[in-house]
């Protein structure tokens, strides 16, 4: 497991993450970990007592987690949001607009790359997670 | 045209440098070939079977000669003097070198080119109508929605690791010429009785190996929403398409697996909740990009004469010029298609002199069409002789626009891995069985297909007569198909029976031609009078 890279200012969660269905029965768990397969929005009703949610990327060409990500901000989750499993340098920009704060690849990541991959776009063209102004908002404002 | 502006430009730019670190990083060994390929085949790097394979993108097929040029000049300097144009109005170059690639692409930015997205399984370059502004029938012109899209679409955070590829098609008008209800999402542009635009949404169309024909899934999605329910329908799509059988991942499955009635609902579910999130574009950015697309300066009292003396001339003018909304103009059509040529190839010089042509012609404007072919939209019919002339000189003055020499095919096993069969060679000894016959003329229209696998890039399957070339235990082998339409009339077309070796094929071509010659009624076209009569007439003439 590689370090951890985490863009938030408060405390670590340190409690392991239980599966979504474990969270649904469990009323005292607050960290969880979605699967590609997991519905994300079963987890709405009760967002007040998460602080940790994980989503695998058990392959990187699963793009199911990037969904979950935007429906958890969408609806409000304001806690951590971790990528972990197979998370790779080129796709961290495009996790973190979707909402990821955090990350825990399997592989050790390159630090300078991984700096260049938060640089590289100096606009965006569709609004997402993130708040970023896109293209066309700054064409007419 | 549209333009880039400072913000496209970035983006661009920014993309040519993301991948060039890329390639850099596999060089080093810090990126695996399984990581790499995705990478690469987001900017339109296939390996083929000899080479690297570059998919350029022209966005809804519309170029200038700067931009033609600019592809002639790659082909000279990165590849083999030559380029192909594709059934998603794009270019692929057939013989590039990995080193090379950033620095082509640098060369695309220069004139506002890229090949983003034109492979992977991510929203592809969004295709349209190729007669889009020069077209009488349209409501609209359909680009500057496709522009939109184009824009929504690239580098989308959410939705680039989707199932699988993902195409969109945008028309506004009745008559198809986009193969729209082919395609992962179909957009038609339509006015309703109140005289608003709105766009209907047809999803889950496409071709492959398993065809199917998109059903609308809403018929009037106002403008001012469109953004918000494609991304609806990507969500759906993005969470919910089947990741466990890349052949049974593309969105037309989902459709069917959930039936069309519970994909719609649960869109317009997603939809509903999206309207929430702020998705949708500012409707500025649409009269923005509208402004690109307005008319050039048609003459107002433009001569509507043609001199047809010569007959040559003549004939081409019947079979490759379009009617076009403003008096005394013609959309003209340049066949790539040659009598014993390379369907869709053209040479660095034949690109140059196309691009000079509508410079000098068409208000400096191309199109690329699905078709294969180079369209000059806007043309003066006292043009068009002079026009003719040059192309005549270079090989480009084939009439044979919707004949049956204008057949579609993909690279084949000449090229591709995938393929099962060669393509270009069956294409070559059709259009030359038929042009030595001369039975060309009388057959009318009558679109021929053909792939060299069951991937059915050379869209098979919408022929009228479609050939598909399978691996018969080592030796290539054709199977026939008759009845298929990508236009309004849209069909799939079904199999005659056993198949066909290369030369077989060629006799069974002109075996069912020589049944539609005797079964026609007046003003039938070949699929008319399949339609009328059945598969059994031209079955037995096949196989008797």
């Amino acid at each position: 497991m590689a370090e951890l890279l985490r863009y938030r200012d408060d405390e670590t969660v340190d409690h392991p993450a239980v599966t979504v269905d474990a969270f649904l029965d469990q009323s005292n768990a607050s960290a969880v970990r979605i699967e590609p397969g997991d519905d994300a929005r079963d987890l709405l009703p009760h967002l007040e007592r998460v602080a940790l949610v994980e989503v695998n990327f058990p392959a990187f060409g699963d793009g199911r987690g990037y969904s979950s990500a935007r429906i958890l901000r969408e609806a409000g989750y304001d806690g951590e949001l971790r990528a972990v499993g197979d998370v790779l340098v080129d796709q961290l920009a495009y996790m973190r607009r979707c909402g990821f704060d955090a990350f825990e690849p399997d592989q050790q990541l390159d630090k300078g790359d991984v700096q260049a991959a938060f640089d590289r776009w100096p606009e965006v063209y569709q609004p997402a997670a993130d708040d970023r102004t896109p293209i066309w908002t700054k064409r007419h404002s | 045209m549209y333009k880039y502006d400072q913000y496209d430009q970035a983006m661009v730019d920014a993309r040519v440098e993301e991948f060039r670190d890329q390639a850099r990083r596999r060089l080093e060994g810090k990126l695996t070939e399984a990581q790499f390929t995705p990478l690469r085949l987001k900017n339109g790097l296939y390996l083929q079977l000899h080479a690297y394979m570059l998919r350029v993108a022209i966005p809804y097929g519309t170029l200038d000669s700067r931009q033609m040029h600019a592809l002639a000049d790659i082909a000279d300097r990165y590849d083999r003097g030559y380029g192909h144009f594709t059934t998603r109005q794009n270019i692929q170059y057939n013989w590039i070198k990995l080193e090379d690639a950033a620095d082509i692409l640098a060369d695309l930015s220069k004139v506002e080119m890229h090949a983003i997205q034109t492979s992977g399984n991510c929203i592809r370059n969004i295709s349209s109508d190729h007669f889009a502004g020069a077209a009488a029938d349209e409501v609209v012109d359909p680009r500057p929605y496709a522009e939109l899209l184009r824009q929504w679409s690239s580098f989308h955070p959410e939705f680039n690791y989707l199932p699988r590829k993902f195409k969109i098609a945008v028309i506004a008008s009745d008559t198809d010429r986009a193969a729209m209800r082919l395609h992962d999402i179909g957009i038609q542009i339509v006015q309703n009785d109140a005289g608003e635009l709105g766009a209907a949404f047809y999803v889950g169309g496409g071709m492959g190996r398993t065809p199917m024909i998109a059903p609308c899934i809403n018929d009037f999605v106002p403008l001012d929403r469109l953004v918000t329910y494609a991304e609806a329908c990507l969500r759906v799509y993005n969470r919910y398409g089947r990741r466990d059988n890349k052949y049974k991942a593309r969105i037309k499955i989902l459709v069917h697996e959930l039936g069309a009635e519970e994909y719609t609902r649960q869109v317009e579910e997603e939809f509903a909740h999206l309207l929430e999130q702020g998705v949708e574009p500012p409707f500025a950015e649409l009269e923005r990009i509208r402004t690109f697309f307005e008319d050039p300066l048609f003459e107002a009292d433009a001569s509507s004469d043609i001199d047809r003396s010569d007959p040559d001339f003549a004939l081409w003018v019947d079979r490759n010029t379009v009617a076009h909304k403003a008096d005394g103009y013609v959309s003209a059509v340049i066949s790539l298609k040659p009598v014993g040529g390379i369907p869709g190839d053209a040479t660095a010089e034949q690109m140059r002199l196309m691009a000079d042509l509508a410079k000098d012609y068409s208000f400096d404007e191309l199109r690329v069409m699905h078709t294969q072919n180079i369209v000059l939209p806007h043309v003066r019919k006292a043009d068009l002789h002079a026009l003719w002339t040059a192309l005549d000189e270079a090989g480009l003055g084939a009439p044979n626009l919707d004949t049956v020499e204008d057949i579609i095919a993909c690279p084949g096993l000449d090229y591709c891995s995938l393929a099962n069969a060669r393509s270009i060679p069956v294409a070559q000894r059709i259009s030359e069985r038929f042009a030595k016959t001369g039975k060309t003329e009388t057959l009318g229209q009558l679109k021929l297909k053909i792939s060299g696998c069951i991937n059915a890039c050379g869209h098979h399957h919408a022929g009228h007569i479609g050939i598909l070339g399978v691996d018969r235990k080592g030796v290539e082998n054709y199977q026939l198909l008759l009845g298929g339409s990508e236009a309004e009339d849209v069909s799939l077309a079904k199999i005659t029976g056993p198949g066909f070796d290369e030369h077989g094929i060629v006799d069974a071509v002109e075996t069912v031609t020589t049944v539609y010659e005797r079964e026609r009624e007046d003003g039938e076209r070949f699929l008319d009078t399949y339609r009328r009569i059945g598969m059994n007439p031209f079955k037995e003439a096949l196989y008797g």
